[in-house]
């Protein structure tokens, strides 16, 4: 995503590769530098907290319920395919 | 029941290809008569919901197509550049957020504007973070089934995260 060249890395760098991060996808070189600079910044690590729990709660959306008309809907595709 | 289950993810997935519900679920009905007819040979080292998927997005994917030739362009969506200062450095402390926002309770408030976030992400971010985050497919699986490079794949989850994660951001704020 981003090529990092200098030592040290900045905010608005830090926060576009928190995906690489927590994906695995980051350079050692890249991952240290993050990781020095979220020891650092308080805020960048609170950035990093966020993202994992927007993360957890997306994962806690259940699928809704079916509705009563998509149910019957697929009640006659089976009759439909049974009765062929 | 199986088709209760996957009901809901298949039709919000199908829609993010297609330019009516209608014809969404005309989609996930030719995948489920697919399924039941065994016309797609089940392929043992994928997992059920990979395939399912795999069907699904085949057949999104040419249902979008005759009804819509061109996808729309997505916008670029990273963090504001506003939020930071000439530095490159945040202009304005980051506000934590409560530990409860963890908790089950506190979660069951934010479902509902996380649900509606998540239904106006850009399509294939949408994609992306549907199969990844609310479905718990690998990334490997996420590439399968929408025939997306790991680079690619991971482009468009970081934006439906970081826009996700600005909702939820705004919302909080609010209360």
């Amino acid at each position: 995503m981003l090529l990092l060249r200098r030592k040290d890395i900045v905010c608005q760098q830090a926060v576009e590769l928190v995906t690489d991060y927590l994906e695995g996808a980051l350079s050692r070189r890249d991952r240290r530098r993050l990781e020095t600079h979220l020891r650092a910044c308080a805020n960048c690590a609170a950035y990093l907290e966020q993202i994992k729990i927007t993360i957890q709660l997306t994962g806690a959306i259940e699928p809704d319920d079916l509705t009563p008309e998509a149910r019957s809907d697929l009640i006659d595709v089976y009759r439909r395919w049974r009765s062929e | 029941m199986l088709v209760g289950r996957y009901q809901q993810p298949m039709l919000r997935l199908a829609r993010s290809f297609v330019p009516s519900q209608a014809v969404a679920e005309e989609a996930v009905q030719d995948t489920w008569l697919g399924v039941v007819r065994g016309i797609e040979r089940f392929e043992e080292r994928s997992s059920f919901k990979t395939w399912l998927f795999r069907i699904l997005v085949n057949r999104a994917r040419s249902a979008g197509s005759r009804e819509h030739p061109s996808a729309p362009i997505e916008s670029l969506h990273t963090v504001d550049p506003a939020r930071f200062d000439a530095h490159g450095q945040w202009a304005d402390p980051l506000e934590p957020w409560p530990e409860e926002s963890d908790d089950r309770l506190e979660a069951a408030t934010w479902l509902p504007i996380l649900k509606s976030a998540l239904d106006d992400l850009p399509s294939r971010q949408r994609q992306v973070v549907m199969l990844r985050d609310v479905e718990g497919l690998s990334n490997d699986e996420v590439c399968g089934v929408l025939g997306i490079s790991g680079g690619n794949q991971r482009i468009l989850l970081h934006r439906g995260r970081t826009r996700l994660r600005e909702i939820l951001e705004a919302e909080l704020k609010k209360g």
